[in-house]
């Protein structure tokens, strides 16, 4: 269970280029919960899932994974807990050494590595097994360059090596963004696999709100910094993709009108 | 032919400097040029210990262990204080000159009386064959004991390399060697990878430091100035070894850096032999890693056009 109290983060506070990228998040979610972030660039949907996941600590407020605080974390050391998905495919392998050395790095993930062979012919083995299901002929190429493959067999190698060892919170971020339709369709389908046969707990960020709409149980809309609707099970179930169209709109409106009434205001009070 | 056999034994010494530079620079991208500092280090620390009485063999490990510790400074103040690699190199490598005097007590510490380890396989070989005893190689006449030495810093080499290609294939490698790859992607595999730099740009400089403690005893003095230019004399090792062995994997690299260096070695000794002034080595030296460095993107603009032409006409 992910437990997040009202985190906040300014970037370059103090200066002309000051963000509040994240302004008071507060957010539970559920052992098996599989929940979609959408939001407008911007929102703070990307920070949340960094701010997670460790990339930087937190101004304010606490994390907590499965009960352990994790707010004062590194990244490494919540890797322990968290298998991760970047949006670039390029970020998630290592180019330069072959598949199945890939695949021995993730089955380290925040164990101890220590001066054992790396690569023993079981795990070659194991390796076989792992990718054949992909279908996309890896299991003969294990000791190919990763660098060689294409962005969409990237991304399906790193959702299997984040989720080699069972993580208690699967974090992807847009994971699909950078991929054409036809690749993203079939990387979609086998996150969708690997999360229903563990039941992994999983924060997906994503522009698509298709796949919002059509994965997981729970879809959370951000909005500067804030979580601004949060629909589960069943409310989740009647959201169509017009639906949520018609939440952003508003949203936007909103924001138009904000600055107006501050003008408004000012007029009467100054 | 003896000045074959010495130039291939320098080469061989010289080739724990390629190591060095080979960690450094390939596997982590960390160009380093705390290696001018710490090969005159290594040097420095082992020629004082030897002059003070100790074992050469201690003395190396020693040098081993200095070269650590200023690779580690370097790695620390790169990772902690976030200073770019190639100042907080530059800064560790000012520092050892003034260390550097401070052990040796002055600039230049001879070792020609002492006992090294090359003196120790001098001994060996007269024990073994005689004094002034000469051998045959293919119709010329070598000293024995110049052999002897070649087959020792051979093995000493080749011990090595056999460590790191083991090391780099541990587990503990492998995420080393990931770290130089895509520091984000083992960051998020839970591996500590300030931790891990800090740790390579280390094992780097023992090496190199190795190579300086080797050099001293072999060409019989440390002076403090050796250091100087020996970070280019290793990236051009490391990079006529890649160029002569095409291939990606860990053994491959390792076995070229070698083999660049003896090569390098022979044939800077066969430039001077034609009379090239050894003032304007290091510049050539310089010219010829700046060349090295932008070929492949020069072959690549060529190829480039080339296939353009081809394209046009068939169009």
């Amino acid at each position: 269970m992910l437990l997040i109290e009202n985190i906040r983060k300014t970037f370059n506070a103090g200066t002309v280029n000051e963000v509040k990228a994240l302004q008071g998040v507060s957010l539970r979610i559920d052992n098996g919960d599989f929940v979609c972030v959408l939001g407008t660039n911007g929102s703070g949907k990307s920070t949340m899932l960094n701010a997670v996941a460790g990339t930087f600590l937190v101004d304010e407020g606490t994390i907590l994974l499965d009960g352990i605080d994790i707010t004062k974390w590194g990244e490494h050391k919540r890797a322990r807990y968290i298998g991760r998905v970047f949006q670039n495919p390029f970020s998630g392998t290592a180019p330069n050494m072959s598949i199945q050395e890939n695949l021995a790095l993730a089955v380290k993930r925040g164990k101890k590595r220590g001066l054992g062979w790396g690569l023993p012919r079981t795990l070659t083995q194991d390796f076989r097994k792992m990718v054949k299901p992909l279908q996309m002929g890896l299991e003969e190429r294990l000791e190919n360059p990763i660098g060689k493959l294409s962005g969409g067999q990237r991304q399906a190698l790193t959702l299997l090596m984040a989720t080699a060892l069972k993580p208690n919170l699967l974090l992807l971020d847009e994971h699909t963004a950078a991929l054409d339709p036809k690749t993203a369709a079939k990387v979609i389908d086998l996150t969708q696999k690997v999360i229903s046969k563990d039941h992994l707990t999983t924060l997906m960020v994503t522009h698509s709100m298709q796949q919002a709409v059509n994965l997981g149980n729970r879809i959370i809309m951000m909005h500067h910094g804030k979580i601004a609707y949060d629909f589960k099970d069943d409310d989740k179930k009647r959201l169509k993709v017009n639906d949520l169209l018609t939440l952003f709109d508003e949203l936007r409106q909103k924001d138009s009108i904000d600055p107006a009434v501050a003008v408004l205001l000012e007029s009467y009070y100054i | 032919m003896s000045l074959l056999i010495g130039s291939t034994t320098i080469g061989l010494i010289l080739a724990f400097l390629a190591l060095g530079i080979f960690i450094s620079f390939r596997i982590f991208e960390f160009p380093d040029i705390t290696a001018e500092g710490s090969f005159t280090f290594g040097a420095a620390t082992a020629s004082a210990l030897i002059v003070a009485g100790v074992n050469p063999v201690i003395a190396i490990m020693a040098a081993f262990i200095a070269g650590m510790i200023a690779g580690a400074a370097t790695g620390i103040i790169h990772t902690r204080f976030n200073i770019n690699p190639l100042l907080s190199g530059i800064l560790v490598m000012t520092a050892l000159y003034s260390v550097n005097l401070h052990i040796m007590g002055k600039s230049n510490i001879p070792l020609l009386n002492e006992s090294t380890v090359f003196t120790w396989i001098e001994r060996f070989s007269e024990s073994v064959s005689g004094a002034d005893s000469k051998t045959m190689v293919i119709g010329w006449e070598v000293a024995t004991k110049d052999l002897w030495t070649l087959l020792f810093c051979f093995l000493a080499i080749l011990i090595f390399c056999l460590a790191l290609w083991w090391f780099f294939r541990t587990n503990l490698g492998t995420a080393m060697r990931a770290t130089g790859d895509n520091a984000q992607m083992i960051r998020a595999l839970g591996v500590n990878t300030k931790l891990l730099i800090i740790a390579g740009v280390a094992l780097s400089n023992g090496f190199i430091a190795l190579a300086g403690a080797m050099l001293a005893q072999y060409q019989g003095f440390a002076d403090v100035q050796m250091g100087l230019g020996m970070m280019v004399w290793g990236l051009a090792s490391v990079i006529i070894g890649e160029a002569i062995i095409n291939d990606n994997s860990v053994g491959y690299i390792i076995t070229g850096a070698v083999l660049g260096s003896v090569l390098f070695r022979l044939l800077v000794a066969i430039a001077l032999r034609w009379g090239l002034n050894p003032n304007d080595l290091k510049i050539i030296t310089a010219l010829f890693v700046f060349i090295a460095l932008i070929l492949p993107g020069l072959m690549k603009k060529y190829k480039k056009l080339t296939f353009k032409r081809k394209q046009n006409a068939v169009n």
